[in-house]
């Protein structure tokens, strides 16, 4: 059993369903949870269900919010303290962050956006080319870190009685960065990126307010809504939806995408999705060869009456 | 103000990829263009140079054929470049900085460092990361808003769900962008010649004390992901496609 640090991404008191995943692909390891700046009391049950048998709670001195390098900092420092031989995280803009400032800090291997661990042989899966191949890679250090592509792993509990224990890293902030603003998106929306369903309008959805359709059906779905880059570049949705080559990368459980034509850039961003069902009303378009269900249909009859039957 | 910019030569996203062995491609045959991501960074660093005086050098590892990414970021408006050479396909993250660095310290320290968010080949999200943290410089990634004011760089960049951060850097500094940042310009035929003449330094990989073999990671296996052959498509009126999809969807995927 290798000592394995996960490192827990926690929303409104409640431990993110990528986070479970990410201790579920240590399964058979000695996990601890790492709460980095926040209540890790909280979560402490949850966390030893889903098999940690160490909460560690990491605060420092100083404010860690202010600066990603005393976050990291604070992390380098438990994985010294806790001789971890591998630390896993989650792909998401944080974990991401986070993690690579900590390879440089350790100068230890990093590879992101994992698909699949295996911790003993030092091997993980990844994609590579823009979606088009997996690659295996081997890893060569003392500490394997890895962030976990979010929804690749279903969690699966894994109960253990749990202990909470306290590390008050010792870091100091040389100054060089600070964060000095967090700019709220308005409503508290479902990263696209971390969404275990999405729901995505293509150029069909010819118009800014019509995503309200997409949005009714994304709230019965658990859903975040997307957009194709024609819908993007029409002004019908903000870039920060656009799923694709030159937008996010998306590999949710389910991906819907409605009046989306298929093309390979669009594609790039969402392929690796387990489910992809596309509805169209051209029989011919593209995405119909390279998805799971389609339907024939126009998009203002299929999803209002998708909302409704769910 | 001097400013490097570190460009990647990889393949065009929209080319196919054959594989060749157990862990290569074959890469004569496919066109290759700059990490589209190190465009934003290309164009930022050209039109602060415009603004406030100084120079912008590419810097790349790559193999000799990267010149043509090189002359194609030179066209952009970067006044000269850096090519390290390498003969690997693959350069894992933690050599490639170390190489990035080898040549900065050899050319001159620089008031900048403009990379991509990643590259669109491996994906490897890092590279940025170990190159300022062996300068111990601050670095962003994702950027797309700069303002670079007093010796001080304030950069925006978005953390999902459409939140973004704001934060503050002290110069030099390294800075990670993406698309948003600005509209990279598209060279005109009188830049494209000027560029064939600008000056490219040569470096080899070896020189600068690099062992291939030395990497973090290594590639042991390239596979394509498997391709969906054509879908299931439901039949009959709308209602009983819809009907029929939920069903599907909740108990034979259990996707919901
Ligand atoms: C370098 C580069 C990068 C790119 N990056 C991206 C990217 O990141 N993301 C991205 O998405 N694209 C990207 N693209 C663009 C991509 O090539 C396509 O142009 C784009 O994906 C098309 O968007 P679309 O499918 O919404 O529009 P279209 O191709 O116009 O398709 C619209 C579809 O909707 C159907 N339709 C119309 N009305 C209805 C209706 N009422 N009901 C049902 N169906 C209807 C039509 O039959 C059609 O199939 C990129 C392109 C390039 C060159
Ligand atoms: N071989 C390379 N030559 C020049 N710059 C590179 C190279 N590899 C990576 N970079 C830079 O580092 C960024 C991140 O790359 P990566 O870590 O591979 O995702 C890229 O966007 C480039 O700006």
């Amino acid at each position: 059993m290798a000592k394995t640090g996960i490192l827990i991404e926690i929303e409104n008191n409640t431990v993110k369903d990528t986070s479970l995943g990410v201790m579920t692909a240590a399964a058979g390891q000695e996990i601890y949870a790492l709460v980095l700046g926040q209540d890790a009391a909280v979560v402490k049950d949850k966390l030893a269900e889903y098999g940690a048998s160490h909460i560690v709670s990491i605060t420092a001195s100083g404010d860690l919010s202010s600066s990603p390098d005393l976050q990291s900092q604070a992390l380098a420092a438990a994985v010294t303290e806790y001789n971890f031989e591998t630390l896993l995280g989650t792909a998401s803009a944080t974990g991401r962050d986070l993690f690579a400032r900590l390879a440089a800090i350790l100068d230890q291997p990093l590879v992101s956006d994992c698909v699949q661990v295996n911790i003993a042989e030092k091997k993980v899966r990844k994609s590579h080319f823009s979606g088009k191949t997996f690659a295996t890679l081997k890893v060569n250090g003392s500490v394997l870190l890895c962030t976990i592509r979010p929804n690749s792993i279903e969690p699966v509990a894994a109960p253990t009685a749990g202990e909470l224990i306290e590390f008050v890293a010792d870091v100091a902030d040389p100054g060089l960065i600070k964060i000095v603003e967090t700019k709220k998106a308005g409503a508290d929306k479902l990263d696209l990126t971390e969404a275990p369903v999405i729901i995505t309008g293509g150029r069909a959805i010819k118009a800014a307010e019509n995503y309200k359709m997409l949005e009714d059906c994304a709230q019965k779905l658990g859903a975040a809504v997307g957009a194709s880059r024609a819908a993007v570049d029409a002004g019908y949705a903000p870039h920060s939806m656009q799923v694709g080559q030159t937008g996010k990368t998306v590999s949710p459980k389910l991906y819907i995408a409605c009046g989306v034509s298929g093309a390979v850039q669009h594609f790039a961003g969402m392929k690796t999705s387990k489910v992809i069902v596309a509805i169209n009303e051209d029989k011919d378009a593209p995405i119909f060869s390279k998805c799971d269900y389609g339907i024939v249909g126009d998009i203002f009859d299929v999803v209002p009456l998708l909302t409704e039957k769910l | 103000m001097k400013i490097c910019v570190c460009v990647k030569h990889v393949p065009d996203t929209a080319a196919t990829i054959k594989l060749a062995g157990d862990n290569g491609f074959e890469d004569s045959e496919i066109k290759f263009v700059p990490n589209p991501y190190d465009e934003y960074g290309i164009e930022e660093a050209v039109s602060l140079v415009e603004k406030q005086g100084g120079e912008v050098v590419i810097v790349t590892v790559g193999k000799a054929t990267a010149v043509t990414t090189i002359r194609g970021a030179m066209s952009m408006g970067a006044h000269r470049a850096i090519l390290i050479k390498t003969d690997s396909q693959f350069l894992d993250a933690s050599l490639t900085a170390r190489a990035l660095k080898a040549a900065m310290d050899q050319d001159g320290l620089p008031d900048m460092i403009f990379t991509g968010k990643g590259s669109v080949d491996t994906e490897s999200f890092q590279t940025q990361y170990r190159l300022a943290k062996s300068f111990n410089m601050p670095i962003v990634n994702e950027v797309s808003t700069l303002t670079i004011d007093s010796g001080k760089a304030i950069a925006e960049r978005e953390i999902g769900g459409g939140e973004k951060q704001v934060i503050e850097m002290s110069l030099p500094c390294v800075i990670g962008v993406t698309k948003g940042l600005n509209e990279p310009r598209y060279p005109k035929f009188q830049d494209i010649m000027k560029a064939k003449k600008k000056e490219i330094r040569e470096m080899d990989l070896s020189e600068l004390g690099i062992d291939v073999s030395q990497g973090k990671t290594m590639i042991e296996k390239l596979e394509p992901v498997p391709e969906r052959s054509g879908a299931t498509m439901l039949e009959g009126s709308v209602d009983d496609q819809v009907t029929e999809l939920v069903r599907i969807l909740k108990e034979d995927e259990k996707v919901l």
